[in-house]
């Protein structure tokens, strides 16, 4: 029997993370299922803002990945949820990196930690040597 | 090889940039930015990105790091056009683009640049 708080998903879209143009069509996939589920468009902005830095993260330190996104229910209301996956080298101190500022490659180091606080939920599970998974999930406010 | 257009008003050089720019593109223009700057003794640079929806850390870098080269350059460097959602984005994502002066339009923006010129 089904909770109405449970969240049910569908797949929406799904992109290949490998090349710079890659990053910017994730944009554009992003902005226009957002427009699609009826975001307004400070939440589509920093939606799409929050992606394209996680994108740029599997790209330029997971080696490349892949990203999938839902658009999701849950009591009724809809959200979209982005989950990027890399098989690269996996991030040692989650906590560290997630500290603004830091940075393992030559970025400003707000990648990570300013997706977290643009979306409504963020979640990462990374170990060294076993890739990275990032989600983040924005709801629409009713 | 795709490239920003680089226009010139003058003493000061102006972009308007209308593409979705990929990384490499990016760089592309700040380079070509700084040698232009160099190549023409700019006197200052406007940045118009009334046309970008989205502006994330790698943007707001090589604004500021355009910023930064044309100082060094002695040039000015102004921002126009910055749209309200992106101007909300930017703040929570922690970027301030310190050193870099922004104004409502391109009207604006030379207005500013030009105050800077008596030297």
């Amino acid at each position: 029997m089904m909770n109405s708080n449970d969240t049910t998903g569908r797949l929406a879209a799904q992109s290949s993370l490998r090349s710079d143009e890659e990053i910017v069509r994730l944009r554009q996939i992003v902005r226009d299922a957002a427009i699609a589920q009826g975001f307004s468009l400070i939440e589509q902005t920093k939606f799409v803002t929050a992606a394209s830095e996680l994108a740029r993260n599997t790209l330029q330190h997971g080696g490349g990945g892949d990203a999938r996104l839902e658009v999701l229910t849950r009591g009724g209301r809809v959200g979209l949820r982005l989950t990027f996956v890399d098989q690269g080298p996996g991030i040692a101190d989650i906590e560290r990196a997630l500290q603004d500022g830091f940075t393992s490659g030559n970025g400003l180091g707000l990648g990570l930690g300013g997706s977290r606080r643009l979306c409504d939920e963020f979640t990462i599970e990374s170990t060294q040597g076993n890739g990275t998974t990032v989600t983040i999930t924005i709801w629409k406010v009713r | 090889m795709e490239r920003i257009p680089i226009l010139r008003l003058g003493d000061y050089l102006i972009v308007t940039i209308q593409v979705d720019m990929h990384d490499r593109l990016a760089i592309t223009l700040q380079d070509d930015l700084t040698e232009r700057i160099v190549k023409e003794s700019a006197k200052g640079v406007l940045i118009d990105i009334s046309a970008l929806d989205v502006v994330d850390s790698f943007i707001g870098r090589m604004i500021s790091n355009t910023a930064a080269m044309a100082m060094v350059l002695d040039a000015q460097t102004v921002v126009v056009g910055m749209q309200p959602s992106v101007a909300i984005t930017l703040v929570e994502l922690g970027l301030t683009l310190s050193g870099v002066r922004t104004a409502l339009n391109i009207e604006k923006g030379m207005a500013l640049l030009k105050q800077r010129q008596p030297r």
